[in-house]
């Protein structure tokens, strides 16, 4: 009981001889009042004040704060306006170095990366897919063609859902889906696994392709042309549409495959996939088709399109990087001589372990394609309107391409009297592009543009706008004004605008020689 | 995903409680991108099925709310941990605000001529 006692004591003497300390900064009533009449006659007997742990200590704020004070008594100026002589730093970091640290150290109200605004170069990789990768770098490592224990199978089973994914995206049986490592090896291995396997014999040793083609289905054609192959480049007409009778008058009794691209990767001009896959199969032609702009963006179907073989990509459905798939129609057969052999997996078409990650993401980006095209498109379509309006309303711009039938996630406008390449420098604060990625490091004016006839200006002006599932108005607005001013701006600086504007036709000018 | 309005009692209880759920984690991505499409893309789903009645349907896409709201769990945690700067387009904000107290940079300028 007395032990209680004392220590209540000792208790309410410590909290007294507390209080003259904090009494000294703040005044406030005492909160122990109950207690007040005990605590006066214990704190009559304490003569030694306990030690607080700061009572020692400058304060470094306070400090400072007087000897700024000092200093603008004394000179009249504000520290931090005031540069020491012989360094950079101000008055101010001298006297306090963290509090002057701090105060250099900018204040990020707007972010520094850049709008990216170049969807048909890549997407982002969409959270959903990476989620289903995910546990395939976690711990389901199986190889998918082992089929003796359980980590093969689990692999298997998923890899196969990846399959039927991307077979109900397209219309097609899972069966007739090959992975591969991107749309560039799909298109390689189609091209010239048909012709050489037609080739052989001797018979068919002609190949349809257009000038708008992308550079790996071009540069293919042109190793098959090596190897003794006929290969016809189809011109385009302006809008960017090949001519179906320009088409069906290339095509010959030796023909073996006609490749044309669903979606143009440059100006997004969308080809008329069912009438070519119609007369492909009247003349019974195999129709390659290189879909990696197209699929998961527009509907396609290969059955009602009569698309022999198609290449996917991966990355531009917000899939991951290094994957890809074709499309090989079993029935009727299209036969393919394989470029990689191997172990003869995948149908013995392209041999190699799968990889299971990519291969389920790669499902997965197909399955959220498939399932939020309507919603997608929508709004892709509403974005593109918002952009391509703002941009045209300004004066000498010019759409690139098909107004009509063109996706509207592919958007290519010509601003004349502006060089493009001086406007993406301009832009660096978005992401864009002149014209495809592959490309984009020469200055060359871009091949798909000089196909549609536009002149060398006209090519050189030209820039693409990317449109995805992640974009917001409120990037396309911030992309309008910027565009707006420095096109503006650049046009100022140009000796050929002054000229425009004084109404002098520049084709009626005579360059001298120098 | 569910009606707001639709559904009565519980079920509808559930469906904005999984509505406010999904902003909310949609709201920790740390890409600028992502989080706007996760609540635009919240919005706009339950937008669209507001009417739905039938209580199978309901439960299912009440189903795939759940599924989505896990696997966003998870991603906002991912996407947190591998931050990059923000874009040029991100804060909403006019001014410039420099190093300094109290003196925001005006974007427009004044008083030159």
């Amino acid at each position: 009981m007395s032990g209680i006692a004392s220590n209540a004591l000792r208790q309410v003497s410590r909290r007294c001889l507390k209080q003259p300390a904090s009494a000294a900064g703040l005044l406030r009533n005492s909160s122990a009042a109950p207690v007040a009449g005990i605590s006066q006659k214990a704190a009559r007997r304490g003569y030694v004040s306990a030690t607080r742990k700061d009572n020692a200590k400058v304060n470094i704020d306070t400090a400072i704060r007087a000897d700024q004070k000092a200093f603008f008594a004394e000179t009249g100026k504000l520290p931090e306006n005031q540069i020491v002589p012989g360094t950079s730093a101000n008055a101010d970091a001298m006297m306090s170095p963290m509090a002057g640290v701090l105060k250099q150290a900018t204040v990020m109200d707007e972010g520094q990366r850049p709008i990216y605004l170049d969807m048909q170069a890549t997407t982002p990789l969409d959270p959903r897919v990476l989620d289903a990768m995910l546990p395939f770098y976690a711990g389901l490592y199986g190889n998918p063609h082992s089929r003796t224990h359980a980590y093969g199978w689990e692999t298997d089973k998923a890899v196969e859902e990846a399959r039927q994914h991307a077979a109900d995206l397209i219309g097609a049986d899972p069966k007739e889906i090959i992975f591969t490592s991107g749309a560039t090896e799909s298109n390689n291995m189609s091209i010239k696994g048909v012709a050489r396997f037609f080739g052989r014999a001797g018979k068919k040793r002609h190949i349809i392709t257009s000038q708008t083609e992308h550079k790996c289905v071009l540069d293919s054609c042109r190793h098959l042309q090596d190897e003794g192959f006929d290969v016809t480049y189809l011109p385009v007409q302006s809008s960017g549409l090949i001519d179906m009778k320009e088409l069906e008058a290339a095509i010959r009794p030796d023909t073996a495959l006609v490749s044309i691209m669903a979606v143009n990767n440059e100006i997004g001009v969308i080809q008329p996939l069912e009438e070519i896959g119609k007369l492909c199969r009247s003349k019974k032609v195999f129709f390659h088709t290189d879909g990696a702009q197209a699929v998961g963006k527009i509907p396609i179907d290969v059955n009602k399109m009569n698309i022999d073989l198609m290449s996917i990509s991966s990355h531009k459905i917000y899939g991951p990087k290094g994957m890809g798939a074709c499309y090989v129609r079993r029935r009727p057969r299209v036969r393919i001589d394989p470029i990689i052999s191997g172990g003869g997996q995948e149908r013995g078409l392209r041999s190699g372990t799968l990889a299971p990650a990519l291969v389920v993401g790669f499902g997965e980006a197909c399955r959220i394609a498939k399932e939020e095209m309507p919603y997608d498109s929508k709004r892709i379509k509403m974005l593109s309107d918002r952009l391509l309006n703002g941009l045209l309303s300004m004066e000498h711009t010019t759409q690139n391409g098909d107004s009509e039938h063109f996706y509207p996630g592919c958007v290519n406008v010509s601003f004349a009297y502006v060089e493009g390449e001086s406007l993406l420098m301009a832009l660096k604060d978005i992401a864009l592009s002149s014209g495809s990625a592959c490309t984009s490091a020469s200055l060359e004016p871009s091949y798909v543009l000089r196909a549609l006839g536009s002149s060398d200006e006209s090519a050189h002006s030209s820039i693409r706008f990317g449109i995805g599932r992640f974009t917001t108005e409120s990037e396309i607005d911030y992309v309008l004004n910027a565009v707006k001013e420095r096109v503006t701006f650049l046009r100022e600086l140009s000796p050929l605008w002054e000229l425009v504007q004084e109404g002098i036709a520049l084709d009626s000018i005579e360059w001298s020689q120098h | 995903m569910s009606v707001l309005s639709g559904a009565k009692g519980e079920t509808a209880q559930q469906a904005r409680s999984l509505y406010r759920q999904l902003l909310r984690q949609g709201e920790q991505f740390a890409a600028y991108n992502f989080r706007e499409y996760a609540k635009r893309r919240t919005r706009d789903a339950f937008r669209e099925h507001k009417d739905v009645h039938d209580p199978r349907e309901i439960q299912e896409l009440m189903q795939k709310g759940l599924k989505e709201l896990q696997s966003m769990k998870r991603q906002t945690v991912v996407s947190q941990f591998f931050q990059l700067d923000r874009l040029v387009v991100e804060g909403g904000k006019t001014g410039k605000q420099g190093g300094r107290r109290n003196n925001l940079v005006r974007q427009k300028d004044t008083g030159w001529d």
